[in-house]
């Protein structure tokens, strides 16, 4: 449902695909179709597969099962010289030994292209990453935004159709990694490359990703935009993942009307009443019936908080801990039960203070019912 | 003053007996073959001590240098075989997971825990006329008669090879070992196929173990006069050989340390290019 729409476009496909290390389950079942022209975002936590997954593309690992497509053909008898596809390594991986314009041109050279066309091809790079002038330096004489221009200029003189990324901007420090974020995007928009990121910053994937695939434990959780992946989080773990979330474990106890306000087109969805530990909740959601166990996620700027009860809500909490932060508010309350709940507004009304008691409640449509066997990837 | 002067007592203690070493036993022993070198030679042997430059004259004779050059010769012929030899040997152990990597190279030290007469006696007795090497030769009819393997250049070189190769293999295989794969794995990428991966990355980047390596082969080499003397029974003439004659039987001392210099500016040479080329911090001597 969200993936590529038409399979002949995907120019990458992975299929049923596994990878063990000895007894390391590293890749489960994974089934992804990147389409052209694409930014799709591998994202998940450390350790949970990302670079292993984007190595089988690139060829330095194989599949222990399943089937990898580059533009339609397998690729698991190809060598990772022979692929169409080129490398952003996550340690930029230039060669110490050349300069920056030897580093560039080696991909041409190698190809034996004549000398004349590579110094245009190299020309053409360097000023594409806003890096000429620095075509005779070492990389050690680079700082580290500059070795990751230069890595990039060398990945993308090939014309790969496919480039890439493994945490590219992972060392840079948080002002350069906006700025080449921006750049990075710009970049792709402009040649058309499918690019395949990995990144474990979600706010990174947010900001530059046309799909996010939200990875935990090799399995792939939720892949789709990063609007819907923030709106309509699948699991408990994205929810958790992505952006802020409060998260309350209850139980529904009456299925309501049909709502078909849930923001989507889909207007199965219908009104649940939820019992949390420490009250009652509403929430919209699809497929449920009462008995089942359930997670809520609202977004602390969706929540709303006042004085009285709701209609389907009775939630109170005590409000702990209150942040101004220039134009948003931060505030931290506590429910009977202990959870912490976080809540952001933009308005400054002094209204709450420490240790006050108030009632929690948000607009049904705006939280997100899970149910709580989807928290294990492994059960699809 | 005073707190100037106790900041400098650590140094001092620490590089100081190192110091007094190497000037007692490295630089005035140094000094003083340069000296004896432009000495004159006494009439029955030893040192006469007038300046002369006649032992440096004699090196230019036709005889000292086709030795000088044969010395070359062998000692080139060793490092080539050894750096052939070495750098696979080298690479394949380098390849090996650490715990396997180092059994093997405890194998390849393993030679050099017996005495060095011993090695060079067992490759004698292997290659002797009646030994098994020509025992195999002539029962499979490969030659008709034994083969005179013992004094000749071929058994040094093989006598100075096999003596040698660890000292190739040890720096060559660090720097080999050292070598990012990521920085391989960027060049596949990239599209070079291995060959290419191997001449544009891998060699350049470990020709700093390479360089070590030939100093380290090339120079004891040079300078070896028990393997030659053994496996070459004095019969052929080598520039350590001699060096060692004329400090001994021969007591032409003053020709000896001109020998002796003309080995260090050689090796001194090599050093100077190493630092030059490859930066002298590289040095991998293990
Ligand atoms: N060559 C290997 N041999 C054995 N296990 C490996 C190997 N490479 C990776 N692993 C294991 O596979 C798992 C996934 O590793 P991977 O490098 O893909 O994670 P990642 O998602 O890229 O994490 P990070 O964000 O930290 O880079 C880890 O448990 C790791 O220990
Ligand atoms: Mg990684």
């Amino acid at each position: 449902m969200c993936g590529v729409d038409a399979l002949s476009e995907a120019i990458v496909s992975l299929k049923n695909v596994e990878k063990w290390f000895g007894d390391n389950h590293v890749v489960r079942n994974m089934n992804l179709d990147i389409a052209e022209g694409e930014f799709l975002t591998l994202l998940g936590p450390s350790g949970c597969g990302k670079t292993t997954t984007l190595r089988m593309i690139a060829g330095f690992e194989d599949a222990t099962e399943g089937t990898i497509l580059v533009e339609g053909e397998r690729v698991e008898d190809k060598e990772p010289f022979q692929r169409d596809v080129n490398t952003v390594f996550q340690n930029y991986s230039l060669f110490p030994h050349m300069t920056v314009y030897d580093n560039v041109a080696y991909g041409p050279s190698i190809r034996k292209t004549p000398k004349a066309e590579i110094r245009e091809r190299v020309k053409e790079m360097l000023d594409m990453v806003q890096m000429s002038g620095y075509e005779k330096r070492k990389p050690d004489e680079l700082s580290g935004g500059q070795k990751q221009r230069v890595a990039i200029a060398r990945a993308l003189i090939n014309r790969p159709r496919v480039l890439l990324l493994d945490e590219p901007l992972g060392a840079l420090d948080l002002k350069l990694r906006k700025q080449m974020q921006i750049e990075l995007k710009r970049l792709q928009k402009k040649l058309g490359i499918t690019f395949v990121y990995v990144t474990h910053d979600q706010e990174e994937a947010m900001t530059m990703s046309d799909r996010i695939a939200v990875m935990k434990d090799g399995v792939i959780e939720q892949i789709g935009r990063p609007a819907e992946i923030y709106r309509r989080p699948k699991t408990r773990f994205v929810a958790d993942f992505i952006g802020e979330s409060n998260i309350f474990e209850g139980v529904v106890e009456h299925v309501g009307d049909r709502t078909g306000a849930d923001g989507s087109a889909s207007g199965g969805a219908r009104l649940l009443g939820i019992r949390l530990g420490a009250g009652r909740v509403s929430a919209c959601g699809e497929g449920f019936s009462a008995g089942d166990r359930v997670y809520v996620s609202v977004r602390p700027e969706s929540l709303c908080v006042s004085r009285e009860k709701a209609e389907g809500f009775d939630l109170p909490a005590s409000v702990t801990d209150t942040v101004y932060m220039g134009t948003l508010t931060k505030i931290l309350l506590r429910t009977a039960d202990g959870q912490e709940v976080k809540y952001s507004r933009f308005e400054q009304e002094e209204d709450l203070r420490e240790s006050m008691g108030v009632y929690l409640c948000w607009q049904p449509e705006k939280a997100v019912v899970i149910p709580a066997e989807a928290e294990r990837g492994e059960s699809r | 003053m005073k707190k100037k002067d106790r900041s400098r007592l650590p140094m001092l203690a620490q590089t100081g007996p190192v110091s007094v070493w190497m000037v007692l036993f490295v630089t005035l022993p140094l000094l003083f073959i340069i000296y004896i070198s432009f000495m004159s030679r006494g009439e029955f042997g030893g040192v006469v001590y007038e300046f002369s430059t006649e032992s440096y004259r004699t090196i230019l004779d036709p005889m000292y240098f086709t030795v000088v050059a044969k010395s070359f010769r062998v000692a080139l012929t060793t490092t080539l075989l050894c750096l052939l030899f070495g750098y696979p040997l080298a690479y394949y152990i380098a390849k090996k997971p650490p715990e396997k990597a180092s059994r093997l190279i405890m194998l390849l030290m393993i030679p050099f825990w017996t005495n060095g007469m011993m090695r060079l006696n067992a490759w004698m007795l292997f290659f002797q006329m009646n030994g098994p090497v020509n025992y195999v030769l002539t029962h499979l009819h490969i030659v008709e008669k034994p083969v005179m393997f013992l004094y000749t250049d071929w058994l040094v070189n093989i006598g100075l090879f096999t003596n040698m190769l660890p000292f190739a293999v040890l720096p060559m295989y660090s720097s080999i070992e050292k070598l990012q794969k990521s920085l391989l794995e960027a060049s596949y990428d990239l599209g070079a196929d291995r060959k290419k991966t191997f001449f544009r990355v891998t060699l350049p980047l470990t020709f700093p173990g390479i360089f070590s390596a030939i100093i380290l082969t090339f120079i004891p080499a040079l300078g070896t006069y028990t393997v030659t003397d053994m496996l070459g029974g004095g019969k052929v003439l080598y520039i350590g050989n001699i060096i060692k004659n004329q400090f001994g039987a021969i007591r032409n001392w003053p020709l000896g340390a001109a020998l002796s210099v003309l080995l260090l500016v050689i090796t001194a040479l090599l050093i100077f290019l190493y630092s030059r080329f490859a930066g002298i911090e590289d040095l991998e001597v293990v």
